[in-house]
């Protein structure tokens, strides 16, 4: 199991996940683990991740490839939710296990920029009833500028 | 047989739909004349990226589909 990506639906729990996905790489060195939720932002009420069913998933699939060659990775785990959340609901989940520690923490690091402002998502909130669309932040972008070498 | 328009995101509100179906084939100008007034003004701008059957292209003043293709409207991503 190198390489285990999904796209959900409905809510997950990330222990429910990261527990089997770490006990499939007997003889790794370090495991590192991220989870976004839903902040819990003064009067939103929630939030909703839309994506295109042609282009998400392979470009996740492409995400944890790309994370596994370049860090050397024994195994990625990437698991993101589309469809309305409430605050405190799991978003994202990215877990990578590697030989040595560096690799698992600059992968998920990595993945978690390419997720956030380089895969096909659009994500919107509701605040007093109504809808409103988020625009990427200038700062995902320099983020994610930092893995061009 | 038509090309079916997919609207995602912000593209979704302007469009007042998540899907049309125009008659094809269909170039760059011809989706321009399908999309009127603010939504066509955003489709032509720079953010705004294209994709036919699931590839995204490089050069979306190329486009070039056929009746029985999907074409995607794509905006600026927020994923995560």
């Amino acid at each position: 199991m190198a390489k285990d990506v999904r796209l959900l639906s409905e809510p997950f729990n990330p222990g429910d996940l990261v527990g089997p996905f770490t006990d499939a790489h007997p003889g790794l060195g370090g495991v590192c683990t991220f989870v976004g939720e839903v902040r819990s932002d003064g009067d939103v009420e929630a939030l909703e991740l839309s994506h295109y069913e042609p282009l998400t998933l392979p470009g996740m699939n492409a995400v944890a490839d790309e994370a596994i060659e370049r860090f050397g990775l024994m195994g990625i785990l990437i698991v993101h939710r589309v469809g309305e959340m409430r605050p405190g609901e799991p978003i994202v989940l990215v877990s990578a296990c590697a030989r040595h520690r560096r690799g698992a923490i600059d992968a998920v690091d990595f993945a978690m920029d390419h997720l956030k402002s380089d895969s096909w998502f659009w994500k919107r909130e509701k605040r007093g009833g109504g809808w409103t669309w988020i625009e990427p932040r200038e700062e995902d972008h320099s983020d994610l500028a930092r893995w061009t070498v | 047989m038509a090309v079916k328009l997919v609207f995602l995101g912000k593209l979704a509100d302007l469009a007042a739909a998540s899907e049309k179906d125009v008659a094809g084939p269909l170039d760059w100008a011809g989706l321009l004349d399908a999309l009127p007034g603010p939504l066509g003004e955003a489709v032509k701008g720079d953010k705004v990226r294209v994709a036919i059957d699931g590839v995204v292209l490089a050069d979306k003043t190329a486009l070039a589909a056929a009746d029985g293709q999907e074409i995607a409207l794509l905006p600026p991503v927020s994923g995560g």
